[in-house]
């Protein structure tokens, strides 16, 4: 019987020949993945308690994205506190004001195709959009495995979403990675892997890939994958990787769980409304819902290709006056690349303030944290209630398209009327 | 960790998730700052009348979500006994089994109203109601999870494994 790219990966990383989904196996982890909010400053105690030594410092990689810049005092120690355990064990991998993690590990070629990651975040589940096998875990897990270098996992079932169709202008990965949670449920997919297959998503760049496998999490899966391919390959390259590129894919007999199948062609702007990630309905449903801030960024939706997005349709145009429209850049490097196109400017010069690469406002965190009663649109990837701040606040999520359609009217809106020409995705 | 849980029920709904749990915006706080928010986007209440030895019932997908232990860290200073839900997300059931936090799954926990007096026994899988005088059927733990249950949590278990006292 064939094997999924999940029991693929794990059966590599377990040293067996097969693996079957159900079946609990040790495996090396080959990236230990830590952020300054749920990293050293939780870990250090059980660590040096138990040796405090590492497995392979090579192997660990520490990113300072959730207290950047520090908004307190506490944040400042939780930074500093991070930075030192990061000198002190030599690691050769700290980030720290590049911007969230799972962007960051991506861009400096951590993540490769066939690799298990292990991150004390949920969204370390991005990954898989290169085709990693990569997941959450918290702070005591990451214990053992900064030590060991191995963990316990249960090998996933699969659910097989497949994609088929050309996109309509307007509708992009987040469209379609929403719409896919609301069929499933917040809870659909809990304990398993989702893999995204098809015509649509063969054809996303991998700036759009990332965002499906970022929100598996949020239909409570393990893990999401996209079967890595030659856009993966030419993605790493131009990020300075120059090892052989294992390229590798599901059996065609491999066995999955459920087999969900969509019409991208007939896909809509989608938006997740208050408090779940799955209370997802079409853009018309909502439009004319009224907003005080628009959030365009985080490692879901601030890539170069969003910022691109969010420029052409912000050109020669003005924000609302109510709203402010914040944008944080995924990483540095994008920021840069941003800047260099010139978009930084566009975007200034239709209201925007750009913010600097972090988790930011995003968790409740940095830069923008909203009060009692006010409203987001945001391009993130969780709207629970209190998350982006006050528990009487209200986060819808969308697309960037949308987000920034969203702030020219100050009320939710539809982003196609505003895409004259054919948007490159 | 006791195998034998009997405790007070505070009840909760479906998908009590980590940042209801745990708000990000105290989560650089120490611990006691952090417990003091616990809940309260849903439940005001819940933080100033808690007692050591309170348990938790609720619906689908509890703790769904982010991967912050400081969920776990909250309950645990609030001395929540053991959780009872419908179902778990993923990364809190691991985190909890990690930090020595008993949870068990009952497939239908509605049976179960706040303030009822629950008994829990976490190998056996079983739950009394001493309120209702009823009794259900639990999850049992997984079996490859019980060694690490027995010595309390991942850290003293790796302790073991590891050979350091």
């Amino acid at each position: 019987m064939g094997m999924t790219m999940s029991e693929k990966i794990l059966a590599k990383a377990s040293g067996n020949a097969s693996v079957k989904a159900g079946e609990i196996v040790w495996v090396k982890v080959d990236i230990a993945l830590m952020h300054d909010l749920l990293g050293p400053w939780l870990v250090d105690g059980g660590f040096r308690r138990l040796g405090g030594k590492l497995f392979d410092s090579e192997k660990v990689v520490v990113v300072s994205d959730h207290c950047t810049p520090p908004a307190t005092v506490q944040q400042a120690d939780i930074l500093k506190f991070t930075r030192d355990w990061a000198r002190n064990h030599d690691l050769p991998y700290y980030y720290e004001f590049e911007g969230p993690c799972h962007q960051v590990i991506v861009e400096h070629g951590h993540v490769r195709p066939g690799r298990l990651i292990l991150g004390t975040d949920s969204h370390t589940c991005m990954a898989g959009g290169l085709g990693a096998f990569a997941t959450g875990i918290g702070s005591t897990e990451m214990i053992g495995v900064l030590l060991t270098g191995e963990t316990w996992l249960k090998v996933p079932e699969t659910i097989k979403v497949v994609w088929d169709g050309k996109l309509p202008e307007g509708v992009y990965a987040k469209d379609i990675v929403l719409n896919t949670i609301k069929e499933l449920g917040h809870a659909g997919a809990t304990y398993q892997t989702i893999e995204f297959s098809g015509s649509a998503i063969k054809e996303l760049s991998m700036d759009e890939r990332l965002v499906l496998s970022n929100m598996a999490v949020e239909a409570g899966a393990k893990t999401g994958l996209i079967e890595p391919d030659e856009t993966v390959v030419e993605y790493l390259r131009s990020k300075g990787v120059t090892d052989d590129i294992e390229l590798f894919a599901s059996d065609e007999d491999a066995v999955y769980s459920r087999l969900l199948h969509f019409d991208a062609s007939k896909l809509e702007p989608q938006v997740a409304c208050p408090h779940e990630v799955d209370n997802v309905h079409p853009v018309s449903v909502v439009e004319g819902k009224s907003v005080d801030q628009v959030y365009l960024g985080s490692c879901t939706n601030g890539r170069i290709n969003d910022l691109r997005i969010a420029a052409e349709i912000l050109k020669g145009r003005k924000i609302a006056k109510n709203v402010r429209c914040l944008v944080v850049p995924a990483s540095q490097h994008v920021w840069m690349q941003a800047n260099k196109e010139g978009i930084l400017t566009i975007l200034a010069e239709a209201g925007c303030i750009v913010n600097m690469p972090s988790c930011g406002a995003c968790g409740g965190f940095t830069s923008g944290v909203i009060g009692a009663g006010e409203v987001v649109m945001s391009s993130s990837n969780r709207n629970f209630r209190g998350r982006m701040g006050s528990s009487e606040g209200e986060v819808y999520l969308a697309s960037p398209a949308t987000v920034v359609a969203t702030a020219i009217e100050g009320k939710i809106a539809d982003p196609r009327k505003y895409l004259k020409r054919e948007v490159m995705h | 960790m006791s195998f034998i849980i009997r405790g007070r029920v505070w009840k909760y709904g479906d998908n009590i998730n980590t940042d209801i749990i745990s708000p990000g915006q105290y989560m650089s706080y120490p611990v006691e700052k952090q417990a003091e928010h616990a809940m309260e986007a849903i439940d005001a209440e819940f933080a100033k009348k808690v007692q050591p030895g309170d348990l938790i019932v609720a619906g689908n997908n509890f703790g769904s979500g982010s991967s912050r232990e400081t969920a776990q860290m909250v309950l645990k200073y609030h001395q929540i006994g053991a959780i009872v839900a419908n179902s778990f997300a993923r990364i809190f059931y691991r985190n909890s089994i990690n930090v020595g936090l008993p949870v068990v799954e009952m497939l239908d926990t509605s049976v179960i109203d706040e303030g009822d007096e629950i008994e829990i026994n976490l190998f056996e899988g079983k739950i009394i109601n001493h309120t209702k005088g009823e009794e259900y059927n639990g999850t049992k733990l997984p079996e490859h999870l019980i060694e690490m249950v027995k010595v309390g949590g991942l850290e003293p278990y790796l302790a073991k494994k590891l050979g350091i006292s």
